[in-house]
Formats: structure tokens, C-alpha cells, sequence
């Protein structure tokens, strides 16, 4: 039985040469599995990340045939139940921790929020669930951080107090959207390891949104790689690097490797892939 | 071309940069690798100058670099950083910002040399005089490199020049920094995280760790997976 289930999800804009679609109807499956998707900038895979969650404002406009979640139809859902839903079961990880936190709230507070938002637990016993989920996230004294302010911490650690403020409602799908661009690589992977564990131990579904083709290749089960609003290509991915459309093949070999020996890397040629486009 | 001598360097109380000695052939292409912390762009930022509590010794060309402000300088080595959103000013054009640097040392052709310095990083012509938000993150970039290039510097210091580019694009940045250092032999300073991007562009590289050089090593040994540090080692596994 399938977590998701998504059919031919559409998002337009309006521009001066009238509504722009940068999600061309794309449609997909998920499981409690780890879903990748990956694509350029502009690609639109913050879009379908977002219309998921139902968080595109007007005069952005999203239409599908489905829209499916857990037996809950997110089309038809009102606004009051999904906004229930967002957190509780469906929940987002942003870029950058330093917008999503509160600047003036205790983290601790903050994390005890949305347990309050949710209407679980009594005072005592949301501070102890906060104190575990700070832990779960390999925060080593978590009641000195459950006083600190988010300015003082550092970027990893506010990344991961993000994740613990998703995690803390044990959401059963997590939507992760290049969760950890803003951080330096070698921090990097310690906050994916941490999120990784929390999917494979709580058995959550995860949607992990980024433009690194090998981080997730190394994070998910599946990947479903975007061009220009639409997917081209899914695969396997311990199988991404047999991929054969041209443009995962152009990503791919634009990446330089530990062994580099080529005088020059090759380039995507964009002529060529907007003319595949337009004849399918 | 860029020599260090028991360089240290403070934050307030706080030494970062501990005795680092290192020596940059002229036309050489060197890369500073560690953690985040380490203390990489510190360095970088001493050589440019923006960092002038110091210990020791740097010399760029023949040059000694004085401590505080050294007009020297800017015609010795000019910088280009990760995110180049952070550093074009956001209301000045591609034209503004390539001129600039002309007008301040009072430098005649400015209409031609903009025109050449833009061909020179693969910028179209018609983007002189849009805005850094109205470019693309890999056109932004562009503009940085034309930028820094603008007073025909020997040295290019480079902090994490594509770590914010989509892999596409840094490819195309990439390509253009190898072909710019050919053409005008230009030495490179690279601080990066990213070892393959070392492998690509440069040909020696320098390990830190808290502030200390671990190891000098050519680029070679990188490529043969066999560093000659543990520590050097311990990154290169942990790098995918
Ligand atoms: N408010 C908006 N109005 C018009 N176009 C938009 C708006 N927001 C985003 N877009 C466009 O939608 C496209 C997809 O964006 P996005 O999903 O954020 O890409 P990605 O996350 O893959 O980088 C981009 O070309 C972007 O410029
Ligand atoms: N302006 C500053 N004031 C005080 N400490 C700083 C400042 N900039 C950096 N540091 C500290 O100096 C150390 C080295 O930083 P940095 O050179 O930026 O490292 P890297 O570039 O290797 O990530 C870090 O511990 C950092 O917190
Ligand atoms: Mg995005
Ligand atoms: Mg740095």
C-alpha cells in the first residue's frame, strides 16, 4: 500500500507572457521508502516538494489528478485539517535552518510548541519528549540547548535542531528539502547520517529534494531526476550511474571524481536537451 | 609566488592559524583542504588583507605584505567566494561592477576592457548591464572571476568558487578558471572541501587541521587515493 500517491501534479505561475507551468505534470509513487529527487536549479523540485505540503501561495496554482496521502485525499482536504496534517504526519526540512527557527524563542520552547500546537502530552511530559528528540539527534547535552537561542548555535546544530523538531511528532512522511546546502560538507554528512537514522528506525517514508546527484544516490532507495518541470528519469539508485537519459548522463559527467585525468569537463548542451523536449 | 613563514594568525584572543610555512610556484595551482573551522578562508583572508592581526611572514611576487592596510595589494591578488549572491553589490550592474575597479585606479579604455573581460569569462554581452538578481548563480560568478580580474592580478584566491553552482554549471566555472590560468598564467590559492574539484584544477595541495599543516602533497598522490598523512587519509575516506 503505497505512503503517496501523486497524478499528473501541475504548478503554474502567472508571468508577463501569461501562467507559466514549472511542474509539467508529474506523477509518482512512494512507499516507506527513501525517495531522491534531483534536477538543476530551477527545475521545480522545490515546487512539487511544496505543493505536497500545499504551501504555494497564490497566484501560484496547483492543480492534479491526485494528490493521495495515506488514504487522505490532499486535493479536497480543508485547510484546517491539512493544516494538522502538515507536522503531525507530513512535515518539511528547509534549506536554512536560520529562517524555519524562531529567533527569539528558547529552542527548547520552540520544539515543546509544536507539541502543544499538536495538542499532545502535558507540560512535563512534552520537556522530556523535547530532551529525547534533541538526543535523538546526537545532540550531547541537550538541557543546556533546550535554553539556548538559535543565534547560538552553529549551522550544523541548528540543522539538527530542525530535524528534531520534525522528528519529535514522528511524522510518517518527511519531505527534506536540501536539507543540508547551507551547511560545509563535513557537517554535512554527519546531519544526513542522523536523519537517515530516524527514517530507517521510525519507519518513515522521506522525499530527500537536492541538486547532489551522489549524495542521493547514497541516501535514497529511488531517485527521480527533473528537467524543466518534468521528471525525465527514475531509476534505482545503486543503479543511477547506469541511467541513459542524456541529461542524467550530462550531470553525471560533469561531476569531476577523486581520479580526475580529463583536460576539460563536459558541459550540458541545453540546445539539445529543450529540443528532446518539445518532441515528446 | 606566495611564500608563508610561520604565519599565525588571531581572532581577539585566539590563535586559528598555527605556524603555517608554505611555498606557491609562480603559475602553480594550490589547493588548502580541511574540515570546516580549520581555518582555511582565514588564511586566504590574511593574504587579502582583511585579516591583519598576524604573525610572520607573506610574501606575494616580491612583495612582503605590511600589516593593516597595503595598497599594494590589490594589483598583487584579488578574491573570489562561494557565493557570489554575498558579494556583487545587489544595485550595481555587471558594468558598475566591472568598471569600478578601473575608475578607483584611474585605468583608461574601461568600455573595452569591460567588453574583454566579460568575453574573456564566457559572459554575454547583452548582460552588461543587468543586476546580479536578473543572472544566474553560474553568470554571477562569472561576473566575480571578471571582476577580480579586472586589474590583471598574478594570483587569484579562490574560496569555495562552485560549492554554491549546480554540478552543470560548475562544470562551465570550472572549465573557465583551468582556461584563464593557462592563458594568463595566472597562480592559484584554492580553499575548498570538495577533494575532486582539487583533483581537476590544481596540482599541489596543503592539509589543515585546527589551524596546523598536516602535509604538503602533490595533486598526484590525491589521485592515487594515498595521501601521506593519517589525517589526509581519514578525509580523503571520508569524501565521496
Ligand atoms: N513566485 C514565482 N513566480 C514565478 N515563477 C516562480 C515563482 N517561484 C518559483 N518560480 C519558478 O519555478 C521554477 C521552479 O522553481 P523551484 O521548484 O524552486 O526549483 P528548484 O527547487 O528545482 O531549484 C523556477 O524556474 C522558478 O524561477
Ligand atoms: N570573525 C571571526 N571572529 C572570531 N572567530 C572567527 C571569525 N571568523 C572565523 N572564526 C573562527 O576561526 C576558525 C577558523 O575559521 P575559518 O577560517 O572560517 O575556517 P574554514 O574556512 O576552514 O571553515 C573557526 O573556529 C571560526 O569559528
Ligand atoms: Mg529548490
Ligand atoms: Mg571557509
Amino acid at each position: 500500500m503505497s505512503l503517496l500517491t501523486v497524478e499528473n501534479l501541475r504548478v503554474s505561475f502567472p508571468t508577463e507572457q501569461g501562467r507559466v507551468e514549472v511542474v509539467k505534470g508529474i506523477s509518482f509513487e512512494l512507499g516507506r521508502e527513501r525517495l531522491g529527487i534531483v534536477g538543476e536549479s530551477g527545475s521545480g523540485k522545490s515546487m512539487t516538494g511544496r505543493a505536497l505540503l500545499r504551501l504555494i501561495r497564490e497566484p501560484g496554482l496547483v492543480t492534479a489528478d491526485q494528490m493521495n496521502f495515506d488514504g487522505i485525499d490532499l486535493l479536497t482536504l480543508p485547510e484546517k485539517g491539512m493544516r494538522s496534517l502538515r507536522g503531525a504526519r507530513l512535515s518539511m526540512v528547509m534549506q536554512d535552518p536560520k529562517f524555519s527557527l524562531n529567533p527569539v524563542m528558547r529552542i527548547g520552547d520552540q520544539i515543546s510548541e509544536v507539541l502543544r500546537f499538536h495538542g499532545r502530552l502535558n507540560r512535563r511530559a512534552r520537556r522530556q519528549r523535547v530532551l529525547q528528540a534533541l538526543q535523538s539527534v546526537r545532540i550531547q547535552d541537550p538541557e543546556r540547548v533546550y535554553l539556548q537561542y538559535p543565534h547560538e548555535v552553529s549551522g550544523g546544530m541548528g540543522q539538527r535542531i530542525m530535524i528534531a523538531m520534525m522528528v519529535v511528532l514522528e511524522p510518517d512522511l518527511m519531505i527534506a528539502d536540501e536539507p543540508t546546502s547551507a551547511l560545509d560538507v563535513s557537517v554535512q554528512s554527519q546531519v544526513l547520517d542522523i536523519m537517515d537514522d530516524l527514517v530507517r528506525n521510525k519507519g518513515m517514508g522521506l522525499i530527500l529534494i537536492s541538486h547532489d546527484l551522489n549524495l542521493v544516490a547514497r541516501y535514497c532507495d529511488r531517485i527521480l531526476v527533473m528537467f524543466n518541470g518534468r521528471i525525465v528519469e527514475s531509476c534505482i539508485a545503486s543503479e543511477l550511474h547506469q541511467a541513459s537519459h542524456p541529461y542524467t548522463r550530462g550531470l553525471l559527467a560533469s561531476v569531476p571524481t577523486m581520479d580526475e585525468r580529463r583536460e576539460r569537463l563536459p558541459v550540458l548542451d541545453r540546445a539539445l536537451l529543450e529540443g528532446l523536449e518539445t518532441h515528446d | 609566488m606566495i611564500e608563508l613563514r610561520n604565519l599565525s594568525i588571531f581572532y581577539g584572543e585566539t590563535q586559528v592559524v598555527k605556524e603555517v610555512s608554505l611555498s606557491i610556484a609562480r603559475g602553480a595551482s594550490f589547493a588548502l583542504v580541511g574540515e570546516s573551522g580549520s581555518g582555511k578562508s582565514t588564511i586566504l583572508k590574511a593574504l587579502a588583507g582583511q585579516v591583519t592581526d598576524w604573525t610572520g611572514q607573506i610574501r606575494l611576487g616580491d612583495h612582503s605584505l605590511e600589516h593593516g592596510r597595503d595598497p599594494a595589494l590589490v594589483r598583487l591578488c584579488q578574491m573570489v567566494f562561494q557565493d557570489p549572491f554575498g558579494s556583487l553589490h545587489p544595485r550595481k550592474s555587471v558594468d558598475a561592477t566591472l568598471s569600478e575597479p578601473l575608475a578607483i585606479h584611474r585605468i583608461g579604455r574601461q568600455n573595452e576592457r569591460v567588453l574583454e573581460a566579460m568575453d574573456a569569462v564566457g559572459l554575454a554581452r547583452k548582460f552588461r548591464f543587468r543586476l546580479p538578481h536578473q543572472l544566474s548563480g553560474g553568470q554571477r560568478q562569472r561576473v566575480a572571476i571578471a571582476r577580480a580580474l579586472m586589474l590583471n592580478p598574478p594570483i587569484l584566491l579562490l574560496d569555495e568558487p562552485t560549492s554554491a553552482l549546480d554540478v552543470s554549471v560548475q562544470a562551465e566555472v570550472l572549465n573557465l578558471l583551468k582556461s584563464l590560468r593557462e592563458d594568463h598564467g595566472l597562480t592559484y590559492f584554492l580553499v575548498t572541501h570538495d577533494l575532486p574539484v582539487v583533483s581537476f584544477l590544481c596540482d599541489e595541495l596543503g592539509v589543515l587541521r585546527n589551524g596546523e599543516l598536516t602535509e604538503v602533497t602533490s595533486v598526484e598522490r590525491l589521485k592515487q587515493g594515498n595521501l601521506q598523512s593519517e589525517y589526509g587519509n581519514e578525509l580523503l575516506s571520508k569524501s565521496h
